[in-house]
């Protein structure tokens, strides 16, 4: 059994706020690499409807997670009842990162926690390497 | 709206031993349509790790070894488990026999309602319950610590972040909005003082911005039993919520569905009581 930590991804599917690139290209690549992983459809509405199911994803030791902004993504667990561990939680943020980006951190062997701990400032935030700026796309 | 008393399906794509390891694209049509219709999809293979297993029902897709699928149950029996061989069906047709998995099973259903509610940092949030009482829709509660909390996630007004401006904490979120930090992007100094100023205009217009619409509307209803036009009171309503639409970002169907202003202003007092109760009792605890 591999140590690597485990890889969940987010198709927020019911909003256009990723990129469907990127979303796109993030899924196929999971699919091309191999990699066992766990995929749902929206956290938010997991999140909205206190789905158990996040429960499990949130428990098994270290996990990546490719979806939104880090501070959403640990108060949506945290509202289910499911909160993230925060030295064992890597968010990988769709919205502003490339789907090279993300793909390449999900495969990474290393863990890097990034969940918000505290009140954090701008000044906190670290600056992503070629991070592309999205703009504000267009909501569903 | 709660799953907790509810059912749910977890399909897993089984790639492991006793199945085929499917081609790449095969394998990411057969996610991407399930992914569509809502379904939490585990990819498991030889190796790696993914979820453990809960409760939730189990449907496990693959290609199995001479399209024999495995007769296996769960040893408590809590768990319903099925396997289905995939060869000779489409991913669509694929995602329409877990459909009618999840009929039988009687798990729930998702994406029928776009998740738009608020959530909470509570890293930031210092409980003052401008929210609640902000909020007219009875979104919000408090816990028995008196601790705010999203309470009716699902009578959120679709697309209106309101009392996310409100915050004067900049603590309340909502994921899928197109813009930081209410989208739950890193909170800058420049963004405090914007959420700052909101509060202060609020403030001086009255309280929050639906007091101010229920006083213009008051004045526009005064009006229009004087010069008895009712056009000029509805220009007046319309012009009210011109200004809101677009100094708050609100959907004007929000604001145009919005109760009588009698009942603005009993919903407000309602929501301030409950507000000042539990300020009340966080400080008499």
């Amino acid at each position: 059994m591999s140590d690597k930590p485990r890889i969940l991804y987010c198709n927020c599917a019911y909003a256009k706020i990723v990129p469907p690139d990127v979303k796109e290209g993030v899924l196929r690549e999971l699919c091309e690499s191999g990699s066992a992983f766990d995929a749902v459809a929206d956290l938010c509405e997991m999140s909205a409807r206190r789905d158990p199911g996040l429960k499990r994803l949130a428990e098994g030791g270290a996990v990546k997670i490719a979806a939104c902004y880090p501070r959403a993504v640990k108060w949506l667990f945290a509202a289910a009842g499911a909160p993230l561990d925060k030295s064992a939680t890597e968010v990988l943020n769709m919205r502003v990162e490339s789907a090279v980006e993300v793909s390449a951190a999900l495969q990474a062997g290393e863990l890097k926690p990034n969940i918000p701990d505290g009140k954090p400032r701008a000044s906190d935030a670290p600056v992503a390497e070629g991070a592309r700026n999205v703009g504000t796309p267009t909501e569903s | 709206m709660s799953l907790l008393e509810e059912n749910t399906l977890r399909v897993v794509l089984y790639e492991g031993e006793g199945a085929a390891e499917l081609p790449a694209g095969e394998r990411f049509e057969i996610l991407s349509s399930l992914l569509s219709k809502g379904y939490t999809v585990t990819r498991a293979g030889l190796e790696g790790r993914v979820a453990p297993a809960d409760r939730s029902s189990i449907v496990a897709l693959g290609r199995f070894e001479n399209g024999q699928t495995p007769e296996v149950e769960d040893a408590a029996g809590e768990v319903s488990l099925r396997f289905e061989h995939i060869d000779g069906r489409s991913p669509s047709e694929l995602a329409e026999r877990v459909d009618a998995i999840r009929e039988e099973t009687h798990t729930s259903k998702h994406g029928e309602w776009k998740p738009w509610f608020p959530v909470i940092d509570y890293d930031r949030c210092t409980n003052c319950m401008q929210c609640l009482s902000f909020c007219l829709f009875d979104v919000y509660g408090v816990d028995d610590d008196q601790q705010i909390e999203v309470r009716n996630n699902d009578n959120c007004k679709t697309n209106c972040p309101a009392c996310s401006r409100v915050c004067p904490e900049a603590a309340i979120m909502f994921p899928k909005y197109k813009a930081g930090p209410i989208n739950g992007d890193v909170v800058s100094d420049a963004d405090m003082k914007r959420e700052k100023m909101k509060v202060d205009i609020s403030s001086l217009l009255g309280g929050d911005v639906y007091d101010m619409l229920r006083q213009r509307s008051e004045r526009a209803k005064s009006r229009f039993s004087k010069e008895r036009s009712s056009d000029k009171a509805l220009n007046e309503r319309k012009k009210c919520l011109t200004k809101l639409v677009q100094e708050g970002d609100i959907p004007p169907e929000v604001l145009m569905s919005l109760p009588s202003p009698e009942e603005i202003a009993k919903k407000a007092e309602e929501a301030a009581a409950k507000a000042q109760a539990a300020l009340d009792a966080q400080q008499g605890g």
